[in-house]
């Protein structure tokens, strides 16, 4: 049932003491780093003022600006030589952030994944299909190293190929998938096309959802469809990837490692701590990292502790599922996507006009980017053909950036509704 | 001669035309032939008027996005033949037609066809030289009368 029993159960005031020595020991690394390094100079603080846990609060803010500020090496505590792995979030040109391990942060992130799979009831006997991306996307080989790790038979499927996924399935007794929730909706109507019953025509018993803001509605419908268990996961690159908080048995939050991170709700306007059971932006620390040690992240995923005990036993608190951003992030098919990219690369085209908007839908079970552009008024000469022109240029500059295809619309000059200050950008349609 | 088209860019949906003829209705324009190209969700109405400058400022006004667009709007005979002459002529002559529609004059007597071609003045020095007339602005707003006289 525990992977690491011990670990795992340890009473809540050992826990506190296990933190706050990880915690001091990450601060002295970090301070090793080009950023840190300055930055805490600049702040006056100092690693050594760490001497209980509240003490956290003194260490500054690191932000995904600290990041891409500092790209792509002024965070390492440790020399490059000492590295094995890099990975990146998800997304795209420019606004990417790079992420740097040692051996032995990635056992230890391998570790984590392994112990959210065993909880959940993954083992040594089961054969795993991961249906992620494998490449920059932590997704991917995240899973895959973990389920190796627990013992099970991994097949690396990767993303996309509906009939050849269900084929693996069936070839070989796949009982666990990883899958980004829509993809498990539309992949259940390949099912259909295809005559098969998932619970009739495979031994799938368990599956890892992810990588893409879903609601409760959503992951029954999927148990429903394929009658087995769906179990939510949290992860973010900048925190490794996946393996930082997992739902047990109990599906009832996702238990977040506190062996491995320090975790902090607080209030996205005025910065303090809020009480658990309270709504705010997750803040989170590495406390074993060695390569690259990141301190008070902010996440900019909102979500609350779960207050009380888990009748599972575990001891490491609950977060509930992300029920929103502090900022205009969007999450579509795993992709991380920010409408700055989207406004950036559309005001470099010729033609494109000053406002737009960006609407996600849902058809069937597919998410769909729909933007609608204004064209500029010089622009018009009255033929049709030099404005489909420009529908498939948008289109294609668009894809080729944020690797979603978008439906483009050309709508006129200032037909769009113009809003007071901070533009609407994005109008979310997708059902949660 | 060169006569003008209003072309006028428009989304595909319902009132949109209902917008662009009321705005006409108010400022008095007459319209003497209207076609729509759609591609998918947006498309251009394009139409020949009495009074393209008048038109085009009050749709302008309206907030629409409008062109002025040199066309050839040529004289052909309305009977059997009468079309094909011309088209034939723009064939030989390599003249590709980006767009083209006509209206009637006098019934089985004169039809206006209307081209929208890369080249306007080099197509119109064509068909002119072929014996064709071309009809500009003015002409086209003056035919109206002498249409309704035939009844």
């Amino acid at each position: 049932m525990y992977w690491e029993k011990e670990l795992e159960t340890r009473d809540r005031a050992d826990l506190a003491t296990l933190q706050l020595e990880r915690l001091r020991e990450t601060a002295r690394r970090a301070v090793r780093s080009h950023h840190y390094g300055k930055a805490w100079t600049d702040a006056g603080f100092h690693p050594e003022d760490i001497r209980t846990l509240g003490d956290v609060g003194k260490i500054p803010f690191t932000t995904k600006d600290d990041l891409r500020e500092n790209w792509p090496y002024g965070f390492l505590a440790v020399p490059k030589d000492d590295l094995v792995r890099m990975h990146s979030s998800s997304g795209t040109t420019g606004r990417a952030t790079v992420i740097f391990h040692t051996k032995n942060d990635v056992d230890a992130w391998t570790n984590l994944v392994a112990r959210c799979m065993y909880m959940t009831g993954l083992r040594k006997s089961d054969v795993f299909q991961n249906m992620m991306t494998y490449g920059l996307f932590t997704g991917g080989l995240g899973f895959h190293y973990g389920a190796e790790r627990i013992g099970a038979l991994t097949i690396p499927a990767g993303a996309g190929n509906s009939k050849r996924q269900i084929q693996l399935m069936r070839d070989f007794e796949t009982t666990a998938i990883h899958i980004i929730p829509s993809y498990a909706l539309h992949l259940y109507t390949v099912f259909e096309e295809l005559g098969l019953t998932p619970q009739k025509d495979t031994k799938v018993r368990m599956a890892f959802i992810g990588a893409e803001p879903h609601s409760e509605k959503m992951r029954k419908r999927i148990e429903e469809f394929y009658g087995f268990k769906a179990f939510n996961s949290y992860g973010l690159s900048e925190m490794n990837g996946p393996g930082v908080a997992f739902e047990c048995p109990e599906q009832n939050g996702m238990h977040i490692w506190e062996d491995n991170f320090l975790v902090e709700i607080i209030d996205p306007v005025t910065l303090e701590p809020v009480p658990d059971g309270q709504e705010g932006e997750l803040v989170m620390t590495t406390l074993v990292r060695e390569g690259m040690p990141v301190l008070r992240y902010r996440t900019k995923d909102l979500t609350r502790i779960l207050p009380g005990p888990c009748p599972c036993g575990r001891t490491h608190r609950r977060i509930e599922r992300i029920t929103g951003r502090t900022d205009d992030m969007m999450i579509l098919k795993g992709v991380n996507i920010f409408p700055i990219q989207i406004e950036k690369k559309l005001m470099e085209i010729p033609g494109v006009g000053r406002n737009f908007l960006i609407f996600l839908e849902r058809e069937g079970f597919n998410d769909l980017m729909h933007i609608k552009v204004e064209v500029e008024r010089g622009f018009f000469d009255g033929e049709l053909r030099h404005l489909e022109a420009l529908r498939r240029r948008i289109v294609e500059e668009l894809k080729s950036d944020i690797l979603i295809t978008p439906k483009v619309d050309l709508v006129e000059p200032d037909s769009l509704p113009k809003t007071e200050g901070k533009a609407v950008r994005v109008i979310d349609n997708r059902e949660t | 001669m060169i006569a003008h088209q209003l072309s006028i860019f428009a989304e595909n949906k319902p009132g949109k035309l209902a917008s662009v003829t009321s705005v006409l209705a108010k400022a008095k324009v007459s319209i003497r032939a209207t076609t729509i190209a759609t591609a998918d969700t947006f498309g251009v109405i394009n139409l020949i008027v009495d009074d393209p400058k008048t038109a085009q400022e009050a749709l302008t006004k309206a907030g629409m996005m409008v062109k002025l667009r040199p066309v050839l709007a040529i004289l052909i005979d309305d009977k059997p033949g009468g079309l094909d002459r011309l088209t034939q002529l723009l064939f030989k002559e390599g003249v590709n037609v980006n767009n083209a529609y006509g209206f009637v004059l006098e019934s089985r007597e004169k039809a206006v066809f209307v081209v929208d071609v890369d080249q306007t003045e080099k197509a119109e020095k064509l068909v002119e030289k072929n014996g064709f007339r071309t009809l500009d602005t003015e002409a086209l707003s003056a035919i109206e009368p002498f249409h309704y006289m035939k009844y």
